[in-house]
């Protein structure tokens, strides 16, 4: 009995681990063509938020039969898990206004993107809504798996207070130039008016170098990527020049090494930020701020400044049912006057072409946007390669060691990563 | 008379009652245990990443490829060090101090509740907040550092390569310590009084009393004090993951589990994870029996 018991609780959980293992998602064709309800994820930004329940709310009105619903993105370390993890359970939303470019080929090779170009127009409409940048956001194969929506051009921001209290010109503030920006820290760490002149998290997450080395290393290079063409391109004077430059603020413990448990320059600890506009929105009753360019070794104007842009992208993933409403929906949230909407709610540029032009009234009433809408020209993505994730990580364990903490020369650490990109891209 | 019965019919209706209770737990093992640790095997022998539902995506059979990726990897190897580190600096003083502690809140003392409830309060409270008071104390512009002044390490306790496991361990020991505390008090209420009674009749002093009634009256709660923080500093995750940043500095802190997870979901390779999973159990299980080994000589 006991024998016959064990066999079949044995069969019934194998059975259940093969149900489930059997999973199966939306017939594709069927899908494309369909028709119905769908749920949209939103970042948890507060702003962000609000235009997208005004937006579904839009929608909702114009179209009754095919209900939106938005919900913030589920909890997790990062929006990029908590979507991973509902790509492989399959239960994604429809669409998703928070994709990181730098996942996306994650997602494609989980199999959890729908290829937008499948939709007819979709290709044009895309090269339309965001002009020749548009050509970053393409997968390795050519196919659009993202629709490019919203960049945050990463600029300094500066505490101009804290800037007056150590005795500097916050109008006019001196951080062109790698010297210049150095001089300028010392000053203000030296002169005890902030514990820190910049404080990016130095911690090995693999995204941190965002908001470092790569801004840095855009601006120093004219505007290069990361890997292009297949190669790494940071092994290279002006990689080398930005690391060293981000080491000297470590070295001469202008940068603690050691993470914030906070926001140190909302809290007046840091006199600087590396941050997109979002941070206006965000400072607005706290910091009295002032906006620069990145720097670069020579100091160039900042019409001639690149930065890393941060845009995060519209996607469809597979578990989507009724695929031609989410398109729908698609260019509805990417249409002129939603926009318009989003940039007014949250400050956030959508990556259009003429983005002062065509706002021209709400730049009007917002001249401290203007400096960022007109960085969005010149902005630089993750390159759009698989092992993306794989990449950076090793990037940011090389830096950690070498930048952060000195415990190997910049230069061979450097090169070493490269070899190690270099390796990860030849294995996929 | 009794023993006849357990072979007749009455023992055989007694065992299909038993498999019936027992039928929900087996199935829960099966389902939460057996199952899933079958299918890591299986991961760790394939090409494998996780798929949305009905991709088709094959998994190709690569043998030991991924046990060699793992024992290649230097920051695998880094990270059982750095376990290593932990367990020396942690295992001991687990044993130790929740020994004598316990030996201590075992007598009569004054305000006994409250000490014992003291000792508990770090266990019961979450890691999270936990390590927001350690951070305040250690941190850079901490407590510690405004304390000791110019004999302030630098770079900082937590972000310094060699401090950083040492103030894992050190955190770990002392968040834990009221559960191991707990399990030496109840393993004391079974040491007889009487022998404590006759030592002393003979002239035993506390610390002989200690040494040779107390430390083996409780040596079946010392190897599972000794196993369960083994496996306690094995399975370190949230620790570094909170206190240094993710398993920075340089890797000094980073520990096999948060390897796993940066590998298998991070970058999205489960079968290096899975392979990882399996090296740090088998890593587990002997350093276990090792531990049960030598914690039992003697007996």
């Amino acid at each position: 009995m006991f024998r016959r018991t064990a066999s079949a609780l044995l069969a019934l959980a194998m059975a259940g681990a093969l149900a489930a293992c059997a999973r199966s998602g939306p017939d594709a064709v069927a899908a494309a063509k369909a028709h119905g309800p769908i749920t949209v994820w939103l970042s948890n930004n507060a702003q962000e938020a609000a235009w997208g329940k005004q937006m579904v709310a839009d929608w909702n009105k114009l179209h009754p039969g095919q209900h939106v619903t938005a919900q913030n993105i589920p909890a997790g370390k990062t929006s990029e898990e908590a979507i991973s993890a509902s790509v492989i359970a399959g239960n994604t939303a429809c669409l998703v206004f928070n994709t990181s470019p730098a996942s996306v080929p994650q997602f494609q090779k989980q199999a959890g993107l729908v290829d937008l170009d499948d939709f007819p127009g979709a290709e044009r409409y895309i090269e339309a809504r965001s002009g020749s940048l548009a050509d970053q956001y393409r997968s390795e194969d050519g196919a659009f798996r993202q629709l490019p929506w919203k960049s945050n051009p990463v600029m300094i921001l500066y505490n101009k207070k804290v800037f007056k209290k150590a005795g500097l010109d916050p109008e006019h503030p001196k951080l062109a130039t790698y010297d210049q920006f150095l001089a300028t820290s010392r000053t203000l760490v030296h002169s005890g008016a902030a514990k820190a002149a910049i404080w990016p998290a130095p911690s090995s997450e693999f995204f941190q170098s965002w908001f470092d080395f790569y801004p840095a290393f855009i601006a120093e290079s004219g505007g290069k990527a990361l890997v292009e063409n297949g190669k790494p391109q940071f092994d290279s004077p002006a990689g080398r020049k930005a690391a060293a430059f981000w080491r000297s603020l470590y070295a001469q413990k202008l940068a603690p090494q050691e993470a914030y448990p906070g926001d140190a320059f909302g809290d007046g600890k840091a006199a600087m930020a590396t941050v997109g506009p979002w941070a206006i929105a965000a400072y607005k009753d706290s910091v009295d701020w002032g906006v620069v360019p990145v720097p670069t070794s020579d100091g160039r104007p900042p019409s001639a400044v690149h930065t890393f842009s941060d845009l995060k992208s519209v996607a469809m993933f597979s578990a989507c049912k009724n695929r031609a409403t989410a398109w729908d929906v698609m260019k509805f949230a990417t249409s002129r006057a939603q926009d318009g909407k989003f940039l007014a709610a949250t400050g956030q540029m959508p990556l259009r072409p003429d983005l002062t032009g065509t706002y021209a009234g709400w730049f009007a009433k917002n001249p401290g946007y203007k400096v960022f809408a007109d960085q969005t020209r010149r902005v630089v993505d993750v390159p759009n390669v698989a092992g993306s994730i794989d990449m950076w990580q090793a990037f940011r364990d090389a830096w950690t060691k070498s930048v952060v903490f000195g415990r190997q020369p910049v230069d061979s650490a450097l090169r070493d990563a490269a070899g190690k990109i270099s390796e990860i891209l030849a294995e996929y | 008379m009794t023993l006849s019965h357990t072979n007749g019919p009455g023992r055989r209706g007694t065992s299909r009652i038993g498999a019936l209770f027992a039928a929900p737990y087996v199935l829960f093992v099966l389902a939460v245990f057996a199952v899933p640790l079958g299918y890591t095997v299986w991961i760790s022998f394939h090409r494998f990443y996780f798929t949305a539902p009905g991709a088709g995506v094959d998994s190709p059979w690569v043998g030991l490829s991924n046990y060699r990726d793992v024992f290649t990897d230097p920051v695998v190897g880094r990270a059982f060090l750095n376990i290593l580190i932990f367990l020396v600096i942690n295992v001991p003083l687990t044993v130790g101090l929740s020994l004598v502690l316990a030996a201590a809140l075992n007598a009569k003392l004054p305000f006994r509740s409250f000490f014992r409830a003291a000792y508990y309060v770090p266990y019961v409270t979450a890691s999270v907040a936990l390590v927001a008071v350690w951070a305040f104390l250690f941190g850079s512009d901490g407590l510690v550092n405004h304390a000791l002044g110019g004999l302030a390490p630098d770079p900082s306790w937590l972000v310094n390569t060699h401090l950083a496991m040492p103030m894992i361990a050190f955190f770990v020991t002392w968040k834990q310590l009221g559960f191991f505390v707990m399990l030496y008090l109840a393993a004391l209420q079974n040491v007889s009084r009487e022998l404590y009674e006759a030592a002393a009749v003979d002239g035993a002093g506390s610390v002989r009393r200690f040494f040779s009634i107390t430390v083996p009256g409780v040596r079946p709660a010392t190897t599972l004090v000794l196993i369960y923080a083994i496996i306690t500093g094995a399975n370190l995750f949230s620790e570094p993951y909170l206190l240094t940043g993710g398993g920075g500095p340089d890797h000094a802190s980073v520990s096999p589990v948060l390897v796993m997870y940066q590998k298998g979901i991070e970058q999205g390779h489960p079968d290096f994870a899975a392979a990882l999973g399996i090296v740090l159990m088998v890593f587990v299980l002997a350093i276990s029996l090792l531990a049960r080994k030598i914690s039992e000589r003697g007996e």
